[in-house]
């Protein structure tokens, strides 16, 4: 988790050396036997929640993250409503169960920064100037949580909100690329997380070829960055095949047919 | 000035749907000549229009649609009211009681109260504003018997049929009035409970399969099916 990720590092400089070596083997094998190109398996399934406008729910490895989205709805309290545009509330919240150490419910520091910055992810997809005066609502639940769950977030609230019916001008995929046991890997679970380099989460248009999130933790050289984003951009369109099928699938499985 | 896609098929927020010369429809839109999705949905072209027939949307007012609402409020003007948009809307008092209206003498909640649905008409929207009611028309005003059924907006042009055609058949049918309104609800209100249920039948059916051709014929052979059915026991 990134929020224990401040205390962690500074503890285990000197572990860093030791521990790096093991986080990727010698023939490239990452902890969870993958290599480094590679993203954890993922499931997609969008519509779970019937009493909610739109949902989406994700598996990535061990992350499990479910998403309501409701509105556009008139705004509460009135004076967050904006007169020239929607607004997006964004909410990411960890439940208490999804880590190994019970998190308060309550939301904590780093969620509200997460929510602030997946709400930036997403801003630029929707056509917000649509609909002035009215608030979106996304609800960002991470049940549980193994590392990349603001990219996995994003993913999924992107799905949530095609599934709402609200117009978007393309979806948004992340996907995080980093820097582990000193070489850059794709899709940085947990423990790669906290005890590896770097960290770098890219949010991506695909179609319109945009990023909407770039944030880096840790230290890499120019070049390695640039890696790392190309890296993270590659996930990002191999994810996106995924959400589009997921989106198709389930109308298609309602009776709707591709001719 | 190529299309990308072919009639009927199913596409994502962000799919390029066509280039150059084309005029951007429903649930689509436009930068730099080119035409995007912007729904998941159905692509329709139209001559030089391409628009999407989204699977699910949410209700945006347009000036004259009939439309069914649930009373939320009473407030001393008049009533506020859920038509299933992204606003609320309002029906003013002065445009329903006869006469002078005076706010401090007339009863509004014995017009309506909270919790009663009407069919109204949407006389103004401009977004910048809430919608307006109105229900002074024959035919408008407070439901007091039928069936309500939920259907995504955008299906209810399939659910009118060309010039009426679907609606005039269910009523013919199953000799239920149909009521329908733009906003996705739609009042049913028959002789019989039994009536009522075949006509929601046909509805859910043309809901589900509302890209398919020949959809009259096929709801009509399943009511006239439900029905024998039902006569034989």
């Amino acid at each position: 988790m990134k929020a224990n990720k401040k205390k962690p590092k500074k503890e285990g400089e000197k572990m860093t050396s030791k521990k790096s070596e093991k986080l990727i083997d010698k023939k490239g094998i990452r902890l969870d036997g993958r290599k480094v190109d590679e993203l954890r398996p993922v499931k997609m399934e969008v519509g779970v929640l019937p009493n909610a406008d739109g949902s989406a729910y994700l598996e990535q490895g061990r992350n499990k993250i479910l998403v309501g989205v409701y509105g556009p709805k008139e705004a509460h309290p009135r004076h967050i409503a904006q007169q020239d545009r929607a607004v997006i509330q964004c909410r990411y919240h960890m439940a208490p169960f999804s880590v190994d150490e019970r998190k308060s419910p309550a939301p904590s520091r780093r969620d509200i920064e997460l929510s602030k910055v997946i709400r930036e992810a997403l801003e630029p997809a929707v056509f917000l100037e649509y609909y002035p005066r009215t608030s979106i609502q996304v609800y960002i639940e991470i049940l549980q949580a193994d590392g990349g769950t603001r990219c996995a977030g994003i993913t999924t609230a992107a799905l949530a909100l095609a599934d709402a019916g609200i117009p978007m001008r393309d979806l948004v995929v992340a996907c995080a690329a980093g820097k582990a046991g000193g070489k850059i890997a794709l899709d940085l679970m947990d423990t790669e997380d906290k005890v590896g380099e770097a960290d770098v989460p890219v949010a991506f248009m695909p179609n319109l070829n945009a990023v909407t999130l770039l944030q880096m933790d840790g230290n890499l050289s120019v070049d390695e960055f640039n890696t790392a984003v190309d890296m993270a951009i590659g996930g990002c369109k191999k994810l996106y095949e995924i959400q589009k099928e997921a989106l198709k699938s389930k109308y298609v499985s309602e009776g709707v047919k591709e001719e | 000035m190529p299309l990308f896609y072919e009639k009927k098929q199913l596409v994502i927020p962000g799919d390029l749907l066509a280039e150059g010369d084309y005029v951007s429809g429903d649930s689509t839109y436009k930068t730099d000549g080119k035409i995007y999705a912007c729904r998941l949905g159905l692509v329709d072209y139209d001559g030089k229009r391409v628009h999407v027939v989204a699977l699910k949307a949410f209700y945006i007012p347009v000036p004259g649609d009939l439309v069914i609402g649930n009373v939320v409020e009473t407030t001393p003007g008049g009533w506020v009211i859920d038509i299933k948009a992204p606003h609320l809307a309002r029906l003013r008092a002065s445009d329903v009681v006869e006469r002078s209206f005076k706010p401090e003498t007339t009863d509004l909640p014995s017009i309506f109260d909270v919790g009663d649905l009407i069919i109204a008409k949407v006389v103004a929207y401009d977004r910048t504003r809430d919608p307006q009611l109105s229900v002074r028309e024959p035919g408008l005003g407070k439901i007091m018997r039928g069936q309500l059924v939920e259907v995504t907006p955008t299906k209810i042009p399939r659910i009118i049929g060309r010039q009426g055609s679907m609606v005039g058949m269910i009523k013919r049918e199953t000799g239920c009035q149909l009521t329908i309104g733009q906003n996705g609800l739609v009042l049913i209100s028959g002789r019989s409970a039994e009536d009522e249920r075949v006509a929601i039948m046909a509805l859910r059916k043309i809901e589900r399969e509302s890209h398919t051709s020949g959809l009259t014929d096929k709801v009509t052979e399943m009511i006239r099916k439900e029905r024998k059915a039902v006569e034989s026991k």
